[in-house]
């Protein structure tokens, strides 16, 4: 039984011992292997590989790539859009403004709900774009300031005015020009998304606000007041509070509103920037106040009677997310129709009374009034001349803006 | 009769050895090919991202005129001027999860392991149960738990336990959400199994009769445990805590929901460059500081605590 006792084991036993794991090891273990193929792969790639994988220029091709426009032969379009962003049926799986265009025109619609996020989806969609090659796509839906970019980048196509008289002449003023696409030659806005101010009234318990200073300053909302990570809704308020124009500020002024919110923040006043989870902080009460889409609000409206908004006298932030036809697209003529039709008064009213969001399209009362008396007086979809009069929008920035403005406002939200 | 003692030709013999001899090197090959699928994807879903991360963090330029490698290595030492508190604050925060996991995670396995009995795989299943959820899903549960005018917050007013913690900085007036310990706190329970479950296997692989043996040597049940079972687990321990602290340190879903301004990790920073300020190569820069330190702290720790057969 001796020679199981380990202490019993001579010097020279156990130095073999030892020696044989090395060498087991040393044979093919794991660690030997990395090593070595860690070391292959430097000496083979390293320095030519690094230097071989530069990112080539966004393409500046103004105007877009058209692709061969298969849209007689091949009666489909793809649409790419924004989850819970289109009518649904009782069973949920239909969308009937979709189905009535099919019947009407026989064009197949393939609806994919697969953009969640712009700064995301463009990072899904760049490598093909920056290739020139077809994202399998024939419409997506963009915020303007990155339809802004695109544009920029030559990646969306120009849109034949013939095939688009309904949009062309029932688009809403308010959205008729943006300073990034003069005249709507890329883009079409889908929905116009209003960014207020919400509150919870039982949050509140009584305090008053009016303006988002009363947000920023009062020492009673501490650590309840939430703000957008969307820069250009947030800083636009900040800006038109302090009476400065979000459509023509300069970086001054841009710095001068970082500096009010840096100053709320550092006070402890802001609890947190958020994306679209803001809705749940507010209806727990855990925001008494935030800065808000006006499309949720009125959902949120309907679950929990405490919330509600407010328009500041300085105004409120319209943005708008935008059709557009991506280059290289298959169905360029099919897009385009199917853009058209959403501009006709039957089935904007139907989007409309579905999803909430500030309507683009003129003309649509009475036939929202059909579907919904509510929805048709409701200034935050429909909006009124008053409400129009309070609408501003976020002027469009340069390459080199976007990336110091945008680093800055992260600075702000911590990061 | 010449015929007959015309010899057979001497064939098979000679024949057989060549036919012999493949299988033996098809033999040695085997460990190879076998290897070839895990080393090509290896390859491809590491080596390869690897390599034009580390092009990316030495690349100058813009999205408008393309990104050219310039060997701008300043890239990471301004990253890390910019950033060193988020750093801290990443390895602070994966660092008290950490702690916090093997400190739940340790006699959660030991009672699984050892006195759960028949209910042992209920508990587990109990254990991986949450993993059937989404991490966001898991993660925005805890706003609800944790809300301002929720029982949890209210008892902890009620005992002046938030009074002690947000004199410790740890929370903020009278709230847990949007602070520090509402991070640390989804970090630890995000990553709990990850903890229980390598603890459970190498404390599960300890053979009673050492226990039998201490407790006959009249080892009191403490010094059985410090002197049998836990030198024995050290293996679970190491690897639950590498696989809690390496996946929190990175993790920004945490701050982002619970946290606040001043709770940003260095997973919000490297989101934040790629996605919204465009800053590919600052955010690649960082990621390859991140994976460094992680790289450095394992090989201490490991040397440390001396189990490498672990690597």
């Amino acid at each position: 039984m001796e020679q199981y006792e380990p202490d019993r084991l001579s010097p020279a036993q156990v130095a073999a011992v030892r020696r044989s794991f090395r060498n087991g090891r040393a044979a093919l273990s794991r660690r030997s292997l990395l090593r070595t193929s860690a070391g292959g792969a430097l000496a083979f790639g390293g320095v030519g590989a690094l230097s071989a994988c530069g990112i080539p220029p966004a393409g500046s091709t103004r105007g877009g790539v058209s692709a061969e426009d298969h849209s007689e032969k091949e009666k489909s379009v793809a649409f790419s859009n924004w989850t819970e962003y289109m009518d649904v049926d009782d069973s949920g799986r239909e969308h009937p403004t979709l189905d009535a265009f099919t019947e009407r025109t026989g064009i197949k619609v393939t609806y994919t709900e697969d953009i969640n996020d712009n700064t995301e989806f463009f990072g899904k969609i760049k490598p093909q774009l920056a290739a020139g090659q077809d994202t399998g796509r024939d419409i997506v839906v963009l915020t303007d300031w990155l339809a802004a970019r695109l544009i920029r980048l030559g990646w969306v196509q120009k849109l034949d005015p013939s095939h688009l008289p309904h949009a062309y002449a029932n688009l809403s003023s308010q959205f008729r020009s943006p300073d990034w696409d003069p005249g709507r030659a890329y883009s079409y806005p889908w929905q116009g998304i209003a960014a207020v101010i919400a509150y919870n009234k039982k949050a509140l318990d009584g305090v008053e606000v009016k303006t988002l200073s009363d947000l920023l300053d009062n020492p009673k909302l501490k650590g309840r007041v939430g703000l957008l990570t969307e820069m250009r809704d947030t800083m636009g308020l900040a800006l038109l509070d302090m009476d400065k124009a979000p459509e023509k500020f300069t970086a001054d002024d841009y710095d001068a509103g970082i500096a009010r919110l840096q100053k709320a923040v550092d006070q402890g006043q802001v609890r947190r920037f958020t994306g679209n989870d803001y809705t749940s902080d507010l209806s727990k009460g855990d925001f008494a106040a935030c800065v808000a889409w006006a499309g949720d609000i009125v959902q949120l409206k309907a679950d929990n009677p405490d919330i509600d908004f407010l328009i500041p006298d300085s105004g409120y932030m319209t943005s708008s997310d935008n059709l557009m036809i991506p280059n290289k697209a298959r169905h360029k003529t099919n897009a385009e129709r199917l853009i058209d039709y959403y501009f006709e008064p039957r089935p904007a009213a139907e989007l409309a009374a579905y999803i909430n969001f500030v309507c683009p399209v003129d003309g649509v009362k009475d036939e929202l009034a059909k579907i919904d008396e509510d929805a048709a007086n409701n200034p935050l979809i429909l909006p009124d001349q008053a409400m129009q009069a309070k609408s501003r929008s976020f002027r469009s920035l340069s390459a080199e803006e976007e990336t110091a403005f945008e680093a800055k406002f992260a600075k702000l939200t911590g990061a | 009769m010449a015929t007959v003692t015309q010899s057979p030709p001497p064939a098979p013999a000679p024949a057989q050895a060549p036919r012999a001899k493949p299988p033996r090197k098809r033999g040695r090959r085997t460990p190879y090919l076998l290897l070839l699928p895990g080393l090509l994807w290896l390859f491809v879903f590491f080596a390869l991202p690897v390599i034009y991360q580390a092009s990316t963090s030495v690349q100058t330029g813009s999205l408008e005129d393309g990104y050219e490698v310039t060997w701008h290595f300043a890239t990471y030492w301004d990253a890390l001027s910019a950033y060193w508190p988020q750093f801290v604050r990443s390895v602070l925060y994966a660092a008290s999860a950490t702690v916090l996991c093997l400190v739940l995670g340790y006699p959660l396995a030991y009672l699984i392991a050892f006195r759960a009995g028949r209910w042992r795989n209920l508990i587990m299943i109990l254990v991986i149960a949450p993993f059937f959820a989404s991490f966001l899903i898991r993660t925005l549960a805890w706003k609800t738990i944790l809300a301002d005018s929720g029982p949890v917050v209210e008892i902890l007013n009620a005992l002046h336990v938030l009074d002690v913690t947000s004199w410790l900085g740890w929370t903020a007036g009278d709230r847990v959400l949007a602070t520090p310990l509402a991070v640390v706190c989804g970090l630890t329970y995000n990553f709990l199994p990850f903890m229980v479950l390598p603890l459970y296997t190498s404390l599960e692989r300890i053979d009673p009769r050492l226990h039998e043996a201490a407790n006959d040597l009249y080892a009191r049940p403490s010094t059985t445990f410090r002197r049998v079972t836990l030198p024995l687990s050290m293996p679970g321990v190491v690897s639950g805590t590498l696989l809690t602290f390496i996946p929190a340190t990175g993790d920004y879903i945490n701050a982002d929901l619970l946290g606040s301004t001043d709770t940003r990790m260095i997973g919000n920073v490297i989101q934040t460059q790629f996605l919204r300020i465009l800053d590919y190569p600052t955010a690649a820069a960082l990621s390859f500081i991140l994976m460094a330190a992680i790289l450095f702290a394992v090989t201490v720790y490991i040397r440390k605590s001396g189990t490498e057969d672990l690597v």
